[in-house]
């Protein structure tokens, strides 16, 4: 049984909180100021009050210490959905994160799984001060035994977030913090498998773009001033980091025989640069240009009033399109 | 109820507040100290009785003869023997192994030579259904509650990481990276109050351990969320070569307890009677809901910190040597004064744990390659599944080429 109703990204996120905890009692959540308050973003809004204290509540504030006592509650049979309150933030549960959530299956040869969730607001674009916009996926998605996905729509965020705390395995589950008001109906039943799987958001002839999270707006906004210009682009969302969907972003790179990567986060030795990698390995035949990559800076999230430099806009993906060697085509 | 003002709203005071004292001195008012009126809110726990004792709980002195103390009685005689046969098969365990790295059989060991007192007590203390987290130095801990001693060493051996079913006997992979399984027993811990299990949870840590952020951070997320794990900490006196005066300022380290709301308590470490009964009265209070427990154990590593170590560099032989009368069976053999025939036996039952772990690390088990990809999630990635087809490819044509 479905049903529709229009809901912004965070409330999205605070229905598959609410859904997941009424199917399952074994789910629980905890992190800072996620009680009482609903969290700084509001995404566990009520979820005290409605299914008491020992369900979801505040915990010390101490990132490691968080995920590391989600890792024992996990052990002990409990789907633990913790909070990290910002990217930078979270920093200080790496270690808790590399060498336990992501090996502790693999370290016991399958004996102890972690399903366990690992919430994180991330990115910019909503003129946050310094250590509360970074853009960490690299560190995560280059962990193995981690699942890595980040939604760019409420539907998604709603669909990816009940598949990940239903997961037998651990995921990073990173939420552009800047799409957390933008809304949409959102489908709230859950049937169609969203880890692992690209789609394709807009469809298109002349080139592919492909981003995940943050970029997505900015992908279609650009497809859409292109289609205005007369040239046909296709935008695909990655939504799932690891594992990472070869299949559809390769038949869709093939269909056109051009394509942009963008990301906010730095580009060296970063996802978008992953992405390029693989595609080129498997679809060089079909390219009529190398893939451009349109990243952030490799320079620390710059301060509000010059961030909007730094972030991948419409112009700058477009100026690359302009550069995928369409006069030798 | 008043509140203390726009920023502590939350600091509402409750029933038994002492009304504020005014006293006249002439004409001038003399109000006591506003704090001394909200003293309740901010010394919210007794510190009297987080405290440790100045001495560490001995109850066999180093001759065997027992020591009398208020607090704590000698464990019974059957408790005793029990801990006897572990702490000699323990010793054998500890030196057996240390000779297998020397043969190649194994990588390398940690040995807790001279704290087999902290692992055998440790271990005997638990309930069936109670968990243990070890670190690394502590797999006769591990071997106490039940594990097969070649699984406990499958790590060192090289097979594999952790060799047991860590659900078997409810005992942790051996943590390497310091102190990070502590906040895991608070996990398993408040998970199992949360299911209503009457768990409690034997998180063990080092000196060295304490400096870490995750011994804190556990600590205080224990006491908040008045989790039922005992911390032990076996004080050996060095962090590898560094001794505890750089690791730490603290009177002892039962004091850090304090700080968190935790009660502290220091024992004799190489005194397994007086362990059982320090750890044993700890894992009650642990079970009544009475909170964590913070125990100190004062012991000493006899040998270096692994084979690949040269404690020459750090510390002289006397010091060592100075240990070698508190070593905790000499002690606890005096005391019992088994017959000859009794005591052989506990020998000989150590001398067959030593041969199967000899028959175990010198049998070879042949590594499965695919072993590589099978078990980093619950299914392989598409990534996963094309590169473990890539390895068998390789290993097909090498082997052809044979």
């Amino acid at each position: 049984m479905t049903s529709h109703e229009k809901l912004s990204m965070a409330q999205a996120l605070n229905r598959a909180l609410r859904d997941a905890m009424t199917e399952d009692p074994t789910v629980v959540v905890f992190g800072e100021d996620v009680g009482p308050l609903g969290g700084v973003f509001r995404v566990t809004d009520g979820l005290t009050a409605d299914f008491g204290e020992d369900r979801c509540f505040d915990t010390p504030l101490a990132e490691s210490g968080i995920v590391g006592v989600a890792v024992g509650m996990a052990m002990n049979g409990l789907r633990p959905v913790v909070e990290m309150q910002f990217d930078a933030f979270a920093y200080p549960a790496f270690e808790q994160i590399v060498s336990h959530v992501a090996k502790m299956r693999n370290r016991t040869r399958g004996r102890v799984a972690l399903p366990m969730v690992i919430r994180i607001p991330y990115a910019g674009g909503i003129g946050g001060v310094e250590h509360h916009c970074d853009s960490s996926e690299a560190y995560y998605a280059h962990t193995p035994g981690l699942h890595v996905v980040t939604p760019s729509t409420p539907g998604d965020a709603y669909a990816l977030l009940r598949e990940s705390i239903a997961a037998p395995d651990p995921v990073v589950f990173l939420e552009p913090k800047k799409l957390y008001w933008s809304k949409e109906e959102v489908v709230l039943g859950w049937t169609t498998p969203a880890i692992g799987r690209a789609v394709v958001r807009r469809e298109g002839t002349a080139a592919t773009i492909i981003a995940y999270g943050p970029s997505v707006p900015a992908a279609l906004e650009a497809a859409e001033v292109a289609d205005r210009e007369g040239r046909s682009l296709q935008v695909v969302d990655v939504r799932s980091i690891v594992p990472f969907d070869d299949e559809t972003v390769c038949a869709a790179v093939r269909s056109t025989g051009r394509a942009v990567v963008v990301a906010e986060a730095a580009g060296f030795a970063g996802v978008a640069s992953e992405i390029v990698a693989r595609v080129t390995e498997r679809c060089f035949h079909s390219l009529a240009a190398p893939i451009r990559r349109v990243t952030g800076f490799d320079i620390p999230y710059p301060p509000p009033k010059l961030e909007h430099l730094h972030l991948p806009g419409v112009d700058r993906i477009l100026d690359a399109v302009d550069d995928l060697q369409w006069a030798d085509s | 109820m008043p509140s203390l003002g726009p920023n502590r709203a939350n600091w509402t005071i409750g029933p038994g507040t002492t009304p504020v004292e005014i006293h006249f001195l002439g004409s001038v008012p003399i109000v006591e100290s506003e704090w001394q009126r909200y003293k309740h809110v901010f010394m919210t726990g007794d510190a009297d009785h987080l405290l440790p004792s100045d001495l560490p709980v001995t109850l066999l002195g180093p001759d065997g003869h027992p020591v009398a103390d208020a607090g704590h009685a000698l464990p019974a005689e059957a408790a005793l023997t029990t801990a006897l046969a572990g702490l000699i098969t323990a010793r054998r365990l500890n030196d057996q192994a240390y000779a297998l790295v020397r043969q190649g059989r194994l990588a390398v060991y940690p040995s807790s030579h001279g704290q087999e007192a902290c692992q055998v007590a440790a271990a005997q203390v638990l309930a069936d259904g109670d968990w243990l987290f070890p670190t690394y130095r502590d797999t006769v801990a591990v071997v106490g509650r039940g594990v097969d001693p070649v699984e406990a060493l499958t790590l060192l051996k090289g097979d594999w990481h952790c060799g047991w079913d860590p659900y078997e006997h409810r005992v942790a992979p051996h943590a390497t990276p310091l102190a990070t399984q502590l906040p895991h027993a608070v996990g398993v811990a408040h998970a199992a109050r949360l299911r209503g299990e009457p768990t409690v949870v034997m998180a063990l840590c080092g000196d060295g351990g304490t400096s870490e952020g995750d011994f804190h951070e556990a600590l205080n997320f224990a006491a908040v969320l008045r989790a039922p794990v005992v911390f032990l900490i076996q004080n050996n006196e060095y962090a590898i070569s560094v001794p505890l005066a750089r690791q730490t300022a603290a009177p002892s380290l039962a004091h850090k307890g304090i700080g968190y709301g935790i009660p502290g308590a220091r024992v004799d470490g190489n005194d397994v009677a007086a362990l059982l009964a320090v750890l044993g009265a700890a894992v009650t209070k642990a079970r009544a809901g009475e909170g964590p427990q913070l125990v100190e154990a004062h012991t000493y590593r006899m040998q270096a910190h692994t084979n690949a170590d040269d404690a020459t560099r750090y510390r002289a032989a006397a010091d060592v040597e100075a240990w070698v009368a508190r070593d905790p069976i000499t002690r606890l053999t005096a005391h019992l004064a088994l017959p000859p025939d009794e005591l052989a036996d506990l020998h000989e039952q150590a001398e067959r744990v030593a041969e199967h772990v000899r028959d175990g690390l010198n049998r070879d088990v042949e590594p499965v390659p695919a072993d590589l990809f099978a078990h980093v999630y619950a299914a392989p990635t598409p990534q996963l599944r094309e590169q473990a087809a890539q390895l068998a490819d390789e290993l097909d044509r090498e082997g052809a080429l044979r």
